[in-house]
């Protein structure tokens, strides 16, 4: 038998029926549901009477809409399109009798933080949802990836999805990374080397003894972002990190089945030999904390940098960085460090997990956020903010002035009331730079949580490594 | 699913690279539980000032553009998110095709479920087709899926590719989920022997 890469052999293992096109019926072991891209496909399957097919692999939780503050407890959320969204996930879900964590459940929280938690994510799947950051599951060496919603409704009757094979690519991040460098400044780090377009057609395959050393926390940051990069997925090889990290969640296999499963799991690796079509490196001592300065995601450079000017650009490149220093009201050449911020948002899809507000906690531990600076942590999940204010961290962020909120998307994209005003400048923890994303002419700089942490007690773009 | 089949229609350029899905449809529009009713908000915050004024150097409030039917793009159009209300919006609007170097994939996906035709050419060629799309109202491209083939305002032709089974489903309108349902016997025998050999799933 030929070599086979991780991804081949996830795939294999999915192949309902094949065309000689090569077209593909792949199935789905697990389809995340959330409120903002299903309610036309649950409309679409009334439409035409149609059934959830497997809604015991279905799993919904409102998350992008819903407001973070702590009153939300009492019920009603203010925005009334906004309601009758949650509202209808509310009605689809239980009527299609699909697993549904709804807002006031402690485990609510965002999807990408609520499956793995709950165990729902195992090595080996397929996992599927209406969303673009899917790909977080794939840290799992599960192929996981954002769909339609006209997908999301083939989903949910057939179980299916019609797929042509992706081609692989390999981002090998050798040795170790220096105090102070996390796992998302790897993932913007590889962003910005090969382009938010330099993964189309792919799915990346993320190795090397850098990534290995990765907690699953890390590796759900670097695959998160993998859709940055154009990917269709981001994937790593599961490992003893992994198996220990699933192992007694909730819905992960027990007992026998457990062994089974982990037989399995162990033979999920990327075979000598086996061809990549592209192939990346990056030394993980060359990497330093980066901050983004444009409105691309590609738009990344280390914190000891300077602005830089549209010229240093090729092609359509050039009008773009002008439009971007523009939006972002740069200048070329000034330091990084120079930027000043007034809003620092930790939370969402990509560091919103415990890691991510330890990371931050140890930064801010004592000390107070600059003056007037906007400052909140949203945690990813209702468990995470829990294991949060256990561990004292939640203690930590509010003595620092940090407003502590409950779980959701939030200003990751602005969809809830939690938005940047006009022109605002936000060091934030997400994954979208792009212009409007967290609130109307509101600019984003995308950083690690220990950068948005120091940002927030100097109120400028600053280096951590000064603070530890 | 309306059928594509060929087009002859205004082209608007859009040469800027990276147009993401939040340019395309701003999230607020997000909140809607419907698929129609999208095109008004088509590149909503690039389209409209604060005030909902039109901003005049927008190409499709130029009055040439305004009936566009296809869009010339610069590279990586519709990356970001998983939003189907991209090309909601943009069928809503009555584009029906977008020509690029490149597109993010799931963008590119949702198009076919909607009627929309995104074809990806070499940057020569777009180039050329940009400059055609610049002469406005008066230069009308051709796109014809049956031929892969774009025919622009002067009479040069480009050939494209498309999947053959995508190509199938946008000539004749086709609902995928119709056509998988048919295959439901293949699929109740691999949930079979799924639940054989990982009976964890």
């Amino acid at each position: 038998m030929s070599p086979k890469t991780l991804y081949d052999k996830i795939w294999d293992a999915h192949v309902v029926q094949q065309d000689d096109d090569g077209t593909c019926l792949l199935y789905i072991d697990r389809h995340l549901v959330h409120e903002v891209t299903s309610p036309q496909a649950f409309e679409g399957l009334r439409m035409s009477g149609r059934t959830v097919r497997a809604p015991e692999k279905t799993i919904a939780v409102p998350d992008h809409n819903v407001p973070t503050t702590l009153d939300r407890a009492s019920g009603v959320i203010e925005n009334e399109e906004s309601r009758i969204q949650v509202e209808a996930l509310d009605k689809n879900a239980r009527e299609f009798g699909v697993h549904y964590y709804p807002v006031n459940d402690v485990r609510q929280g965002i999807l990408h933080s609520v499956g793995p938690k709950q165990g729902w994510t195992l090595p080996g799947m397929t996992v599927v949802c209406g969303d673009s950051h899917t790909a977080t599951h794939g840290a799992f060496g599960a192929l996981a990836h954002g769909i339609g919603t006209s997908e999301v409704e083939h989903v949910l009757a057939t179980q299916t999805l019609i797929q042509k094979k992706s081609k692989n690519m390999k981002v090998e991040i050798t040795g170790q990374l220096r105090p102070g460098v996390t796992a998302k400044d790897i993932t913007l780090a590889v962003i910005g080397a090969t382009g938010t377009a330099g993964g189309t057609g792919y799915v990346i395959e993320y190795c090397g003894e850098a990534i290995r050393s990765l907690s699953m926390e890390g590796r759900m940051t670097v695959c998160n972002m993998a859709i940055e990069g154009g990917a269709r997925a981001g994937l790593i090889a599961p490992d003893e990190t992994t198996f220990s990290y699933v192992k007694g969640r909730p819905h992960a296999p027990k007992g026998a089945q457990w062994e089974a499963a982990l037989a399995w799991w162990k033979t999920l690796y990327t075979d000598e030999g086996a061809h990549f079509d592209k192939v990346v490196t990056l030394k993980g001592e060359d990497i330093q904390p980066v901050v983004t300065w444009g409105t691309s995601p590609e738009d990344v450079l280390p914190i000891t940098a300077t602005v830089p000017a549209p010229e240093d650009f090729k092609g359509g490149k050039v009008d773009a960085a002008r439009r971007s220093l523009e939006y972002m009201g740069l200048t070329p050449g000034m330091k990084l460090t120079d930027i000043e911020i007034d809003t620092v948002f930790i939370g969402s899809c990509t560091n919103g997990r415990i890691e991510d507000l330890r990371a931050a906690a140890a930064v801010l531990k004592g000390k107070k956020i600059k003056d007037g600076m906007r400052a909140m942590v949203v945690p990813g999940s209702g468990l995470v903010r829990a294991q949060a204010e256990e561990e004292g961290l939640a203690d930590i962020f509010k003595e620092a002035g940090f407003e502590w909120r409950l779980a959701g998307c939030s200003m990751c994209l602005a969809m809830n009331p939690d938005q940047l005003a006009e022109g605002e400048r936000c060091a934030s923890t997400s994954n979208r730079n792009f212009e409007g994303r967290q609130g109307y002419k509101g600019r984003t700089h995308l950083v690690s949580p220990a950068m948005a942490a120091a940002a927030a007690l100097t109120g400028r773009l600053t280096d951590v490594r000064e603070l530890i | 699913m309306e059928k594509f089949k060929k087009l002859t229609g205004i082209a608007a350029p859009m040469p800027l690279v990276n147009i993401d899905t939040d340019m395309i449809i701003p999230k607020v529009f997000l909140k809607t539980i419907k698929r129609s009713g999208l095109g008004v908000n088509l590149f909503d915050e690039m389209r409209y000032d604060r005030d909902g004024n039109e901003i005049p150097d927008f190409v499709l409030n130029k009055p040439q553009y305004r009936e566009a039917e296809i869009l010339v793009a610069g590279d990586n159009f519709g990356c970001g998110s998983s939003r189907e209300h991209a090309p909601w919006a943009l069928q809503d609007f009555g584009i029906k095709a977008v020509i690029s170097t490149s597109f993010a994939d799931i963008f590119f996906n949702n198009c076919f479920k909607n009627g929309i035709l995104p074809i990806v050419l070499p940057p020569e060629q777009v180039d050329v087709l940009m400059k055609d799309a610049e002469k406005g109202a008066n230069a009308r491209m051709t796109v014809d899926l049956e031929a892969q083939e774009i025919t622009t305002s002067d009479g040069q032709v480009f050939t494209f590719e498309v999947d053959a089974f995508k190509k199938h489903c946008l000539l004749n309108g086709l609902d995928d989920i119709g056509l998988t349902m048919e295959k439901s016997a293949a699929i109740d025998s691999f949930e079979a022997q799924a639940a054989q050999s990982r009976p964890w799933i």
